[in-house]
């Protein structure tokens, strides 16, 4: 299935005008508001990135039944793909989720002692979840990938091995949206607590739409680099 | 949601009466199908590789309950005995639940249908989403963090009776993983912030 919604040579203000969502990715790319009417290209030759990657990942943001063709996924994008996959991982820390953990603190405050503190207890054994399944894929899986792609010497690690890792995380963030749905007391912080909603729900989002790239973009990638690897020859 | 799945059961029984008689009092729930009637205990372990069963209805006196213990008990079928005179507690506690012979239609398939951790619809039966007292103990155990062979000695029960328990609390709470429902229950003064830490 092809998809001819965004190109290269679109305005990238047209880009954000079909689907706002895509604002998150930018600064995952580097890019900053401010680009007047210059194209897709023209913004991302400005930050060395390959336009046909943005494309994709601009794709797999807006349509959920989007798999991109093996043919398109190319050696070229591994480095890209990989800065995209780390600078999103310090996105998600750094913004969504100390938000999420401000206000899911403040709200926790408001509840009596014993109970604010399994909250936070919560909170923080969610967090490290994430933070030790990102620490796991920059130190395991990216220098993998690396090694993969530059045709060196690999250890016995194989992307197989990858795959299974999301569900712990995905189950935990559910549970947090029924605890501030359903369990937190009636009137504590109604409004805070929508507000808090609406950002995890936003999370859940963006963090199925970042397993999306993995699985449909990283890892045909990097089988495509093992087979080739095994035979010697290039992809 | 619940009106399209059909679930596969299998009957281990040796008796016609019964085998004919539970089929028809089961025909109008189109959601029970039977798949397979195995008449003796010993084919019990093949027919179930080949099968995947949902659930098992179960004469106790076909099969020694101590080959029952799944490989797998995520994947393990609920398993129900059927019960035609007393049945030692010790058999018992291998079984989610038991239908005896003078249950009626509408109680087997409720007893199916708890088994089978199926949602009931809203406001047609009499459980809500309330915990049920057993259920909250077993949230307590869960919340302390024993896992599912002790919580089933704790309790007496079997470890397929502790699983469907568990499927039941999630269901019904809609919370999944260990320290979520470790919260549930401190929200709901089921057990002490001391007993977790």
């Amino acid at each position: 299935m092809k998809y001819l919604v965004f190109t290269p040579e679109m305005k990238l203000a047209d880009v954000i005008h079909v689907n706002y969502k895509l604002l998150l990715i930018l600064p995952r790319f580097g890019i900053s508001l401010g680009f007047g009417d210059k194209t897709v290209r023209e913004c991302c030759t400005e930050q060395g990135i390959r336009p046909d990657f943005f494309v994709m990942a601009c794709h797999l943001y807006t349509f959920d039944d989007y798999i991109p063709a093996k043919d398109e996924i190319i050696r070229e994008m591994v480095d890209d793909l990989i800065r995209y996959l780390k600078h999103s991982h310090s996105y998600y820390l750094e913004n969504p989720v100390a938000a999420i953990r401000e206000q899911f603190h403040q709200i926790a405050l408001q509840s009596d002692p014993a109970h604010s503190k399994i909250l936070h207890r919560f909170f923080e054994e969610y967090k490290n979840e994430l933070i030790n399944h990102f620490r796991y894929e920059e130190e395991v899986v990216f220098p993998y990938i690396r090694k993969v792609a530059n045709r060196e010497e690999a250890d016995s690690y194989k992307i197989d091995m990858f795959e299974e890792n999301h569900s712990n995380i995905e189950e935990k963030l559910n549970d947090l949206k029924n605890i501030v749905i359903k369990y937190l007391p009636e009137k504590t912080a109604g409004t805070e607590r929508i507000r808090l909603l609406f950002d995890i729900f936003q999370l859940e989002e963006d963090v199925n739409r970042h397993t999306l790239i993995e699985n449909r973009v990283l890892i045909p990638l990097v089988h495509k680099l093992e087979k080739g690897h095994g035979r010697k020859q290039n992809v | 949601m619940a009106g399209n799945k059909t679930y596969k059961i299998v009957l281990i029984e040796s008796s016609p009466i019964i085998i004919q008689g539970i089929q028809e009092l089961l025909r109008p729930h189109r959601e029970f199908s039977f798949i397979a009637v195995v008449r003796k205990g010993k084919r019990y372990a093949e027919t179930l590789r080949h099968l995947s069963p949902d659930l098992l209805l179960v004469n106790p006196q076909l099969l020694d309950s101590r080959q029952m213990q799944p490989t797998d008990p995520a994947e393990a079928p609920a398993v129900i005995a059927l019960s035609y005179q007393y049945l030692h507690p010790e058999i018992l506690q291998h079984y989610n639940t038991v239908i005896d012979i003078n249950d009626d239609r509408e109680t087997i398939v409720r007893k199916l249908q708890q088994a089978l951790a199926i949602p009931q619809p809203a406001g047609e039966t009499n459980e809500s989403n309330e915990l049920s007292v057993r259920e909250k103990e077993i949230l307590v155990s869960v919340a302390k963090g024993m896992i599912n062979k002790e919580i089933a000695e704790q309790h007496h029960i079997s470890v397929h009776t502790v699983i469907t328990h568990r499927k039941n609390i999630t269901r019904k709470t809609g919370i999944k993983s260990i320290s979520g429902l470790t919260v549930f229950a401190i929200l709901n003064n089921l057990i002490e912030m001391s007993e977790v830490e």
